[in-house]
């Protein structure tokens, strides 16, 4: 209102300006909270986020894909003809199980995230919204979900381009997407868990790669275990990761049988329902 | 003025918070009118964070009960919330993120909705002269730009009490003078600010209430004008031609005067409490006539800094970075 009175606004605003302050403070309207949104619509703003965050830092997609692309080039052309006959046969070998790895891999990046967001006092501001306290984390997972849905995508590809092809086809290849997903979900919750617990995002990727090159390469990724001694082979069996890479080759290839999607579901199944409520106790403890 | 509920944005009773063996803060009471500007002054480690985040319920406490703006940050942390915004020590932004969309994903989370929200956005960006840097990432804001959008992101509801952990911290003079004026502002908007500093001189020009904390436990509280007339009428400054005389010339002084002296990190110069100025001639006489070489002396109204130091028994460390840490990375 006082705008209106043209006379001291010259002088006046030079003032300020030379005090280096912000002139436009008191003309700031006074907001009173609208209606509190639900907890779905606070999930989903996170999950905006992350979507930002593809636009604003596509590098992220390099580092998501670059291992996975190394390991399908070097495992097929280099050990493909050794340990399958043909580069071609090992590729249709290995596929589903660079996917598996690509996706138990990525998992680490969100609790890299979290880490981050901990350590610059991101989350001192959620946690001083009104908002629903797991938001920030069901929107990580959306953002999870989509690195998991682009990489494995950028790593199909590059398969097809190479020779792969699903026997399955789409259907099977939708479905073994699906069943990444979910794999994805399970993954997430033990490096959030790992990123609530751990300091600095780089010890979370140094810990989380720690306990998953052993895991992921004592499987059937890669290789056959029949060639394995038998203490080894004994864990490859029941290692959740052979679970999950034979599930993901049986919907890939359309042989599948319900109690190996089974056997591979349990693993994140578990995962969920025993991090879910230690992520929220963590979060709260904090 | 009485201090009843209903004008008290902060009301807290003994507050308490430990970390293991340590006592962060050990038993707080703190009245906080509405509208007012209030100052919590203490060094490093004093406990000033840690009582911030426990009104601002983000650590529990683990004695002691407080209302912010009538709510218990106990039993109803989701209405304290509602009512208060926090602006910590380091930026708490998303610095992938630019400015506008950092205030966008407040504003939705607020529950603005579409529009709303990128109107919101542009108002508060514009209000802290940041419309130019809208688009830019954050982590190509300098300082004080920072600075600014961290309290804009405070600011996207209007808050009842606005906390802010020592709101000035790294910055060059001409960005602190800027957020003084901005939280000058805001207090006229009739926001309540409770802010953490350990610079004298900012709860100085800026509270009108100033409490004092030292190892987790308030040690005084006051108008800056109560806290300076509680360490007596005045301050006797002298200035040694001859700094190797400082240490005899301090234990002279602390002698004839009977308070502690506080010695001036350049060297040469002491000050002392005085309790009038007759006292003060006596004892620069006594000064001289013990063959100390004077350059200088005079009394004047004790500072934030020698009242800390009367209440506290050492000085109030303000410029030293908080830990090596931070100032390797500087």
């Amino acid at each position: 209102m006082s705008d209106i009175t043209a006379a001291p606004a010259e002088p006046l605003r030079k003032d300020r300006a030379a005090l280096g302050g912000a002139p436009g403070i008191a003309a700031l309207r006074h907001i009173a909270p609208p209606a509190p949104p639900g907890p779905m619509s606070n999930a989903l703003v996170f999950g905006w986020r992350a979507i930002l965050k593809f636009r604003h830092v596509p590098e992220q997609l390099f580092d998501l894909v670059m291992t996975p692309i190394m390991f399908t080039l070097l495992f097929t052309f280099v050990f493909g003809g050794a340990l399958a006959g043909s580069p071609g046969e090992y590729l249709q070998f290995f596929l589903p199980g660079i996917l598996v790895q690509t996706v138990v891999f990525n998992s680490v990046y969100s609790g890299m995230g979290l880490s981050t967001d901990f350590q610059k006092g991101l989350f001192d501001r959620f946690r001083t919204l009104p908002i629903w306290s797991l938001a920030p984390f069901a929107g990580l997972m959306v953002g999870d979900l989509l690195r998991h849905l682009i990489a494995g995508g950028i790593i199909l590809g590059i398969g097809l381009i190479l020779g792969y092809r699903p026997e399955a086809g789409v259907i099977g290849t939708l479905l073994a997407f699906a069943m990444l997903l979910s794999i994805g979900f399970g993954m997430g919750w033990v490096f959030i868990v790992l990123g609530l617990l751990v300091r600095t995002p780089m010890t979370v990727m140094t810990l989380g790669f720690t306990i998953l090159f052993p895991v992921t390469f004592a499987s059937n990724i890669m290789v056959d275990p029949a060639t394995m001694p038998g203490w080894l082979r004994s864990f490859v069996e029941v290692n959740p990761i052979s679970l999950m890479a034979t599930a993901l080759r049986g919907l890939m290839s359309g042989t599948a049988s319900l109690s190996q999607i089974g056997l591979a579901l349990i693993g994140p199944v578990v995962l969920t329902l025993v991090m879910a409520p230690l992520v929220l106790w963590l979060y709260r403890r904090r | 003025m009485t201090n009843d509920a209903s004008n008290l944005a902060i009301c807290a009773r003994g507050l308490v918070r430990r970390f293991g063996d340590l006592t962060a803060v050990a038993g707080i009471d703190l009245d906080v009118r509405r509208g007012m500007i209030f100052a919590v002054l203490g060094p490093n480690g004093a406990g000033k964070t840690t009582l911030l985040r426990m009104l601002a319920t983000l650590t529990a406490a683990d004695d002691g009960t407080a209302t912010v703006m009538g709510h218990d940050i106990a039993a109803a942390p989701q209405k304290v919330r509602a009512s208060i915004a926090m602006t910590g020590q380091f930026a708490s932004l998303d610095e992938d993120l630019t400015g506008r969309d950092n205030l966008m994903m407040l504003a939705r989370l607020w529950g603005f909705r579409g529009r709303a929200a990128r109107i919101r956005a542009d108002e508060l960006l514009a209000a802290f002269e940041l419309s130019g840097a809208a688009r830019k990432q954050v982590k190509d804001y300098s300082g004080g730009m920072r600075r600014r959008l961290d309290i804009a992101a405070s600011l996207v509801v209007t808050p009842g009490v606005l906390f802010l952990d020592e709101p000035t911290t790294g910055l060059d003079p001409s960005a602190r003078k800027g957020v003084w004026h901005l939280i000058r502002q805001l207090a006229e908007s009739g926001v309540t600010i409770l802010l953490t500093t350990q610079y004298l001189e900012e709860a100085d020009q800026l509270a009108e209430r100033i409490a004092v904390i030292d190892h987790g436990r308030k040690i005084a509280e006051g108008t800056s004008r109560e806290l300076k007339a509680a360490t007596g009428s005045g301050v006797l400054h002298v200035s040694l031609a001859d700094q190797s005389q400082l240490e005899a010339a301090a234990e002279l002084l602390a002698a004839r005067l009977g308070s502690a002296v506080q010695r001036s990190p350049e060297g040469a110069e002491l000050s002392v409490p005085a309790g009038n100025a007759a006292d003060a001639n006596a004892a620069i006489a006594a000064l001289i006539a013990a063959g100390v070489s004077v350059a200088d002396f005079r009394l004047g109204a004790p500072s934030l800094d020698e009242v800390f130091f009367a209440l506290t028994g050492q000085p109030a460390t303000s410029e030293t970075p908080q830990n090596p840490e931070e100032a390797a990375a500087s």
